[in-house]
């Protein structure tokens, strides 16, 4: 039996970016919100002990703690599925602040082609450059309507870049310089520009320099030590909820802010919800929250779940394509990299930042040529520097054993004499590949877990290959002794391919016949709904996805004040 | 240390060496180092002419005790995790960094009963793709290798892992890497193996605070600093900036 609380005007699932952006805002508009965080508290002091790579990185104590739920994943709807028991992939975050504890801060904005990238594909290239079974459609808004929401996040994380011209127009820069450039940047930078491309240093939520934002939240410079990704920030230098959003809106007055609080079910009558249920993680009660506007910010795959375990939405149905909730589920794409192996020179690799790398744009979304390619968008090519730990970095050349001396010699010598020209690519959506519940295992609560159904996809592969030439083509003008280049897509793994891009499942759009919510993140089907996070990515491009899922959250922050005046649907 | 010293600790290993030999306690061929040799009581009198001829204060590992291994799983561990990561010209190996020390606390910890990892039934056996699916804990799945180990070892060479010699323990090891000679009690000899493998690459790298990376001197060996508070003066160097290593220790604020 659940004890019923008083009602409260907004109850938000999760206390991660998403969450914590639009708690921000509500409580700063004067709402009283009551945030629910299935996980810990925490700030800078937890990481007075934080450069520890077995802890936290290899232990993945910041992360979700599977034995109380994971995901169950297969390659195909024919397989099985089974649960992921321990971290390969999908390392979710878990506590307040979520995964923007822990991430690296490399922080974009999707391109002007994505939000209309349906439209502009066939424009350019024909109706039939969209294969068939690829569920790519326009995001339901323009960038240029986002780009707002976009400089509110960049100024409120204090965000550190330089201008692209390839990419979309920006009302103001960034609100910080670039970082630093290393030896090994300026070494694909000369590469680069030989072969007339024009690099720039990646955007990075590592501050470049102090910066106080306009909450008046002030934050130092970021060290460059290296224990960023997978790490929190001792400084405060790496944008974190803890250390911007949440703070403000604690001030406010106006945030309840509950931990250990596990959310299980929002309760709805198929039309509206009428608020949350949660369990006490560390006691076992369990409570019904009421509220006027259930937001959940939970992340891609409880999003999704929540909404299935709740019966809201309408269930994606891989067969007719029918069905919202689940579909498009897209990750990101990270084979066809070189490896670069130099006998004689060693780099200061110890060194490093979640966000330090460089980057070109020409091969991202529709900015070259696809007419004789055989799949669409595209890929940044960078070389980044997060600092090499000794764990988890032991590149030795192929064919090198895996263990013993040889294996030793090997990865002692090549300590710091290796970096990567890697790729981040696009991944787009495809009707068999999708989230919905497991029939079989369930979390510790009792609920099922969600199932994911992936693999990549021939747009996939082709886009390896290609791109694959091009990393090549600059480790060989940046001469090292030996290269090595990935330039196979491999099936899908759910023990290796790390990688915590994670987007679709609740898309936005501007059908309610092929979209869960609107481009306030509002839910078609229950106006006091809002599902906020990369689920509400149609695709995900070859960016990391925070920045854009922080501009929704800003907008669909906006939206709520103004359902909170006017109910209704806001489109 | 000085020239000196080292031969002086060179001569103590001699002569430790030829105690061990003739009392059959090397491992692997490798004269255990100064942690086994205490555990097992030898008293080889090293460490207390070290204090002799050390100007610095003798250093005291309390943690360089066992928490979970027998003696003998200890330096089976020991023996095998050498072959992983073997002393050589560039520096220790496994034994000297105290890798099986650090495996014994890893498995005695939270981990090695898999207390963050999703425990529940059924269990299928999976595709390639799909991840392990075992309902053994670790600290019992690498009994179990261990055991295996041995037994393989008689079966193939009539002898027990420790007392092979180098390219016969290789020859069982690289047997249990495929999976395919050994099963252990159904459980393919790869899972074990590769656990074998992260924790002995784990014991050498990770701070010195989990038993293993003994002073520091897997870092040492690649130029590795540890923890540092800032690089931001580094980081854009053209030449390599070699840092003394430091520790978790060095944050507690003494
Ligand atoms: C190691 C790592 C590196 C990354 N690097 C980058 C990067 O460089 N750039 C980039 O753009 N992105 C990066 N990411 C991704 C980025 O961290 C996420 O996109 C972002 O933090 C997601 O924010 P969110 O608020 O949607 O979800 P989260 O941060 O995951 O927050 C969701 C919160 O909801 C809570 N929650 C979940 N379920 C429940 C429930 N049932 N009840 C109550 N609470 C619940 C969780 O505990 C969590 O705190 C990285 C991620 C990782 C893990
Ligand atoms: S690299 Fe910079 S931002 Fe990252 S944890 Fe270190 S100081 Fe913080």
């Amino acid at each position: 039996m659940s004890t019923k609380l008083p009602k409260v005007p907004v109850v938000i699932v999760g206390m991660g970016w998403a969450g914590g952006i639009i708690a921000s805002e509500l409580t700063k508009a004067g709402l009283k919100v009551v945030g629910l965080e299935r996980g810990k508290a925490r700030s800078t002091q937890d990481y007075s002990m934080g450069h520890d790579e077995l802890r936290f990185q290899h232990r993945t104590e910041l992360m979700q703690d599977l034995s109380k739920e994971t995901i169950t994943s297969r390659n195909n709807s024919k397989t099985r599925a089974l649960p992921m028991r321990h971290y390969g992939t999908f390392i979710v975050g878990d506590g307040i602040g979520g995964a923007g504890s822990h991430w690296n801060g490399q922080t974009y904005r999707f391109l002007p082609y994505d939000f209309e990238i349906k439209t502009l594909t066939e424009k350019r290239y024909g109706k039939n450059k969209i294969k068939k079974g690829y569920t790519v459609q326009d995001w339901g808004m323009t960038y240029d309507e986002l780009e707002p929401y976009y400089d509110t996040f960049e100024k409120m994380a204090g965000i550190s870049g330089e201008t692209v011209e390839l990419y979309g127009k920006r009302s103001n820069p960034y609100p910080t310089g670039p970082m630093l450039k290393t030896p090994i940047m300026e070494e694909f930078e000369k590469a680069t520009k030989k072969l007339g491309y024009k690099p720039y240093i990646l955007p990075s939520g590592n501050l470049s320099e102090n910066y106080t934002n306009p909450d008046g939240i002030s934050r130092s410079a970021c060290q460059y030590c290296a224990y960023c990704e997978n790490f929190g920030c001792e400084y405060g230098a790496k944008a974190d909820p803890v250390v911007t959003v949440i703070p403000v809106a604690k001030q406010t007055g106006n945030l309840d802010l509950r931990t250990h609080s596990n959310v299980t079910k929002i309760v709805n009558d198929g039309q509206k919800a009428t608020g949350v249920i949660y369990v006490n993680t560390l006691t076992g009660e369990e409570f019904e929250q009421p509220a006027e506007v259930v937001v959940i910010a939970s992340y891609v795959f409880n999003n999704v779940r929540l909404l299935l375990n709740s019966n809201l939405g309408k269930p994606y149905d891989p067969q007719t394509g029918a069905g919202a909730v689940g579909k498009n589920y897209a990750y990101q794409i990270s084979a066809g990299g070189s490896t670069l192996f130099f006998d004689n020179k060693e780099f200061n690799l110890y060194g490093g930042a979640g966000a330090l790398g460089i980057e070109i744009a020409e091969f991202t979304g529709d900015n070259f040529d696809h007419t004789n390619e055989n799949f669409i968008h595209g890929a940044g090519i960078r070389t980044t520097q997060y600092g090499d730990r000794p764990i988890a970095v032991n590149r030795v050349p192929n064919g090198t054993a895996s263990w013993g001396s040889e294996f030793k010699k090997q990865s002692i010598k090549y300590a710091n004499s290796t970096f990567p020209v890697k790729i981040q690519g696009a991944s787009l959506p495809h009707q068999q590949n999708y989230l919905d519940l497991d029939p079989t295992y369930k979390d510790a609560y009792g609920m099922p877990l969600l199932r994911m159904t992936y693999d990549y996809t021939e747009q996939d592969k082709e886009m390896v290959k290609y791109m694959s030439k091009v990393t090549r083509n600059i480790a060989e003008n940046i001469g090292p002794d030996h290269i090595e280049t990935s330039e196979e897509q491999a099936p899908f793994n759910v023990n290796k391919d790390t990688n915590t891009h994670n987007t679709g499942g609740v898309i936005m759009g501007a059908d309610p016949q092929t979209s869960a919510v609107n481009s306030y993140l509002q839910m078609w089907d229950a106006e006091n709904v809002f599902v906020a996070g990369a689920s509400a990515f149609p695709h995900n491009s070859c960016f990391n996805p925070t920045g854009t899922l922080g501009a929704l959250s800003y907008r669909a922050a906006e939206g709520i004040i103004r359902y909170m005046k006017d109910g209704g649907s806001l489109v | 240390m000085s020239e000196n010293e080292n031969q002086k600790v060179d001569h103590h290993l001699k002569s430790r060496r030829t105690f061990l030999k003739n009392s059959g306690l090397t491992v692997g061929g490798i004269v255990l180092g100064g942690a086994v040799a205490n555990l097992l009581g030898v008293n080889t009198g090293g460490s207390s002419e070290h204090v002799h001829t050390s100007p610095q204060e003798p250093v005291s590992y309390p943690n360089e005790a066992l928490m979970f291994f027998t003696m003998d799983q200890y330096r089976l561990t020991a023996a095998a995790a050498e072959r992983i990561f073997p002393k050589d010209e560039l520096g220790p190996g496994a034994i000297e960094l105290n890798v099986a020390i650090y495996i014994d606390h890893q498995l005695a910890s939270p981990w090695g009963a898999n207390v963050k990892d999703y425990m529940q039934g059924p269990f299928y056996s999976p595709d390639q793709l799909q991840g392990t699916q075992l309902r053994l804990l670790r600290k019992d799945l690498f009994l179990l290798g261990l055991e295996g180990l041995d037994k393989y070892s008689n079966k193939k060479f009539k002898k027990n892992f420790i007392e092979l010699e180098v390219n016969e323990q290789d020859e069982v090891l690289t047997d249990f890497e495929s999976g395919e000679k050994y099963k252990l009690s159904g459980i393919s000899s790869s899972h074990f193996f590769s656990m074998l493998r992260t924790l002995t690459i784990e014991g050498a790298y990770a701070d010195p605070l989990y038993g293993g990376n003994k002073e520091m001197k897997g870092w040492k060996m690649r130029k590795y600093p540890g923890s540092y508070m800032s690089y931001t003066n580094d980081i854009q160097s053209n030449s390599f900036v070699e840092k003394k290593p430091q520790s978790l220790n060095s944050h507690m604020g003494h």
